[in-house]
């Protein structure tokens, strides 16, 4: 009942309460950060390592990852060859290294297409019902092929190039993309906000512009993030089954490949690059869930 | 109930006529000749022809699109570029394999990734959440190849437990079958534990803060009870509509899957067919799984009346 | 007061929640005690920490953000100290609780029967087949018509009101000697709700149980409560039975809660008040530790004294206790 300062008189003080939890640690801004958000900043640091080793590829200690040297080919790692060569010659690591401009540009390509196209007909379905009965049912359709075997014959009728896998990937994703914003469309047209826009007379495209497209950014982008990192494998996929990118062009997918035929006796040479892969990957997943559960409104309220 | 299993039936209809149309634009909507990368660089300008007019891409669409169903609905896939063999003979001789191994790797992800999600899901925040938090988007990171050939080095080539590849038909002796697809199931299962697992601890995550268990706690029930009777049919509907979606990756994944561990199934097939650009066969093996995925579908709706009485009608 | 021991006693109980963003105080030192038999009103605004208080009773609060402290005494013991097993016995066969939102308190995919008999079951380690028949009885004495063909049937088949008749046949189907509840009537129409609380209190009478019913309806307690606790900013500000704090407030703020309240029949002639009055201000922040009375930010009569030293909980009139430094000049003021 006592405190250390007398009450005045007359007046009887309420009990001093203990502290039923421990008291929270002081962190910083980024600290903070950091702890709310882990999968952000592992998954986000990780991606832009990685952007970096690509772009400044060149600069990482690398040879011409098309340089053939026979007289060398199949050394194990060593000082001289980090990740070792392979069947003909050429340098692992340099290979790996470039390797992933392919890789990022496929997953990062296929997400920003797949995003906008499938933003653009999510939003037009939503709201055009004469479009939505037509373009969903399309996409219905698309999307009962599994989307690799989708992108593997489309690979087929075509020359093999990056920007076709991009293509043929893209294909395969849009519809679940728009079906995901048609769905959100859909809800949002029923809010009140956006009945009340109507009531006051909005046009309907500004309607969009103002009230639907920023709303749908948050799950767009998500999935933008998960696509990236199923492109990825997609690609690596197309291209260890022969129907990606140009043998030329090194790409994790590619390297693989052609590492299969040695596999058992120079597990190296897919090993390196499946490990750069699903560091990658992994690190974009990991991105996608952390931004997901960052912008998911139900976890705002998380206790 | 009736009405609804025979609506749901019907609805494929529409969806499968779109899937075999779609499949059959394909060669149209590709950019660029597809005769001409069909016959490859070094045909002579007689082969493209003699090429186009197989594929049939000097006749009007809406034509040979009519040929083409007609002759699909009774089970004509047309023939092969390179072997001209009848592709549906050709399917059919390797389905046993693709077959045996989507199965056994149904069986076993399922088995794995439900516990898995009930466990996370149940000891939510805990170090044992976030651990088979990891090994899911682990399994969803790593290509199925990749953790096909991380498998087939360490317990087939280095500790020698299973053979590195190959298949053993179930008609000579159920052992040598389940040795030989183990570490491809597995494989292939992997991708399909994680999503898999994931779905079930986040339904199982929305369910168990629902109000009705809520009501069941307060009433006395124990943890056990409630994972089991009261949470998990509850998210039965959302964890098997995902299972059936999911079957698409594990098409994909199967047709990887074969060529690492050199099963003779419907993958390799379409793998062989690749690199010989012979579309006849890749055409036929993409509308057969097409028409699969459909119907896994369709067996999921209808499942949904088992676990949820609400959709019965 | 009874010269037994109460069926229920709260001493101190705080209830702490660790977020993301500091520790949220629900519940900070509240003591109260229910008598056998007799019905206790607990009201306050939304947020006040009575459901937090009630799912503590019953330790449904989930452990791993929130922490307990402070003592529940059921029948002489700790509720607070036992463990899960021994706790379950307890939820559903000696307090039982039911909740406010009656069209998702129930299981969608089982059986309402099953639902009922499953507490039966349960506690009282009867067969399947019997506990149906028990839930026929309970779905009978609830007043739902046609019980044998009811207890077949899925929740989603039934009205709200319905519904929350189930909840209260669960709730009693082991004759439990304390039962909590938790805005049982807020979700329902107005006719409804006449109906539902007079079937407690009909049930009451007959099973004998303790009620502990939480409401921000003040006219819901006034029927159904013999004493009252009235509770802000996760704190006990003031108690008495049913006539004292409805006759002679003494806490400035159930005098705001009493004064907002609409009365037929008053018009601008009798009472000179055009609108109603409301309590100027908002309840303060749960997230910070609070200096001084919790109501000193929205009392008209607040002073120095209010705002740097909170006020304990004293008697200030028979069986009135009050949390205010002023409580009796105001009452003499009045």
């Amino acid at each position: 009942m006592s405190t250390t300062t007398l009450p005045p008189d007359g007046f009887t003080p309420a009990p001093k309460l203990a502290d039923v939890l421990p008291p929270r640690k002081e962190r910083s801004k980024l600290g903070m950060f950091a702890y709310r958000h882990p999968t952000i900043a592992v998954g986000g640091f990780m991606v832009s390592l990685f952007v970096l080793m690509a772009i400044f590829a060149p600069l990482l200690w690398t040879v011409d990852p098309t340089a053939l040297a026979p007289a060398r080919r199949t050394r194990p790692p060593s000082e001289l060859y980090w990740f070792g060569t392979d069947m003909l010659g050429r340098d692992v690591y340099s290979r790996v290294v470039y390797g992933a401009r392919i890789s990022l540009i496929v997953g990062f390509g296929v997400a920003i297409c797949a995003a906008s196209i499938g933003l653009f007909i999510g939003l037009i379905s939503g709201f055009i019902r004469a479009v939505d009965a037509v373009v969903m049912r399309i996409m219905d359709g698309m999307m009962s092929i599994p989307s690799i075997l989708l992108a593997i014959a489309m690979m087929a009728l075509t020359r093999a190039s990056v920007e076709n896998v991009i293509i043929a990937i893209t294909i395969a994703d849009v519809p679940r993309v728009s079906r995901l914003v048609r769905g959100v469309v859909l809800t949002l047209r029923e809010q009140p906000y956006v009945e009340a826009a109507i009531a006051a007379g909005t046009r309907t495209p500004m309607i969009i512009i103002k009230h639907i497209l920023p709303n749908t950014l948050a799950p767009v982008i998500v999935q933008a993030t998960f696509l990236c990192a199923s492109a990825m494998i997609a690609e690596a996929t197309l291209s260890f089954i022969g129907a990606g990118t140009p043998p030329i062009i090194p790409s994790w997918g590619n390297i693989m490949a052609e590492g299969r035929a040695l596999w058992q006796v120079k597990p190296y040479i897919v090993f390196f690059p499946a490990v750069f892969l699903s560091i990658t990957v992994l690190s974009v997943n990991l991105l996608g869930d952390g931004l997901r559960d960052a912008l998911d409104p139900r976890m705002a309220k998380r206790i | 109930m009736f009405a609804y299993t025979v609506r749901r039936v019907i609805a494929t209809i529409p969806v499968m006529g779109i899937v075999a149309l779609f499949v059959f634009s394909l060669l149209y909507i590709a950019p660029g000749d597809p005769a001409a990368i069909i016959a490859g660089d070094q045909a002579t300008p007689e082969d493209v022809e003699r090429i186009r007019a197989s594929l049939g891409l000097d006749r009007p669409f809406i034509i040979r699109f009519t040929e083409w169903l007609w002759r699909v609905l009774q089970g004509d896939l047309g023939v092969s570029i390179f072997t001209n063999l009848p592709v549906s003979h050709m399917i059919k001789q390797r389905l046993e394999p693709t077959f045996s191994l989507m199965l056994l790797t149904l069986t076993f992800a399922l088995s794995c990734a439900i516990p898995m999600g009930v466990l996370a899901a149940w000891k939510h925040g805990t170090w044992i959440d976030r651990l088979v938090m990891l090994f899911a988007v682990l399994g969803f990171s790593v290509p199925v190849f990749v953790v096909g050939y991380v498998l087939a080095y360490t317990f087939a080539l280095q500790l020698d437990w299973f053979p590195v590849q190959g298949y053993t038909p179930i008609s000579n002796g159920i052992g040598g079958w389940v040795s030989n697809l183990t570490l491809p199931a597995v494989a292939l299962g992997s991708a399909f534990i994680a999503l898999i697992a994931r779905i079930t601890r986040a339904t199982m995550l929305e369910v168990l803060n629902q109000d009705y268990v809520r009501t069941a706690k307060a009433k006395g029930v124990g943890q056990r009870a409630i994972l089991f009777v009261h949470a998990l049919k509850n998210a039965a509907v959302p964890i098997i509509t995902i299972v059936g979606i999911g079957f698409a990756g594990l098409i994909g994944g199967a047709v990887v899957t074969e060529s690492v561990f050199a099963i003779p199934g419907v993958g390799r097939l379409v793998v062989d067919a690749i690199l010989r650009r012979d579309y006849p066969v890749i055409q036929g093996v993409v509308l057969m799984f097409s028409f699969t995925y459909v119907i896994v579908n369709l067996i999921v709706d209808l499942l949904y009346t088992v676990f949820d009485p609400r959709i019965r009608y | 007061m009874s010269s037994s021991a109460p069926l229920l006693e709260v001493q101190n109980l705080q209830t702490h929640f660790g977020t993301v963003d500091g520790v949220v105080r629900a519940v900070e030192g509240v003591s109260f005690h229910i008598n056998a038999g007799e019905t206790l009103g607990v009201v306050g605004e939304s947020g006040c920490g009575k459901s937090v208080t009630a799912m503590s009773i019953l330790r449904l609060i989930s452990t791993p953000p929130g922490k307990m402290a402070g003592k529940i005494l059921f029948k002489g013991t700790n509720l607070l100290e036992l463990s899960e097993p021994e706790m379950q016995a307890i939820r559903g066969k000696d307090i039982s609780m039911i909740f406010q939102e009656p069209m998702t308190s129930l299981n969608p995919v089982l059986t309402v029967g099953r639902q009922i008999g499953e507490t039966v079951m349960l506690h009282e380690g009867v067969s399947a087949r019997d506990a149906e028949q028990r839930a026929v009885e309970m779905l009978t004495l609830v007043g739902i018509p046609a019980p044998g063909r009811r207890v077949r049937e899925y929740p989603h088949q039934l009205s709200g009101g319905m519904r929350q008749r189930v909840m209260i046949a669960m709730a009693l189907a082991c004759s439990p000697q304390l039962l909590v509840a938790d805005e049982p009537t807020t979700a329902l129409d107005v006719t409804i709700q006449a109906q539902i609380l007079e079937l407690m209190r009909d049930l009451k009478t007959r099973v004998g149980a303790a009620i502990m019913l939480i409401t921000h309806d003040l006219g819901v307690v006034a029927e159904m409560a013999q004493r009252v606790i009235v509770m802000y900013a996760g704190r006990k500000v003031e108690e008495g039975t049913a006539e004292e704090i409805f006759l002679n407030p003494l806490h400035p703020y159930t005098r705001g809660l009493m004064g907002s309240m609409p009365k037929l029949g008053s018009s601008l002639h009798e009472t000179g008040r055009s609108k109603l009055t409301e309590i100027q201000g908002q309840v303060p922040s749960l997230r910070k530790p609070i200096i001084g009375c919790a109501f000193a930010g929205r009392c008209p009569n607040v002073t120095d004294v209010c705002r740097q030293m909170a006020p304990a909980i004293e008697l200030k009139a028979p069986n009135h206790l009050v949390a205010c430094h002023y409580a009796p000049r105001v009452a003499v003021a009045a």
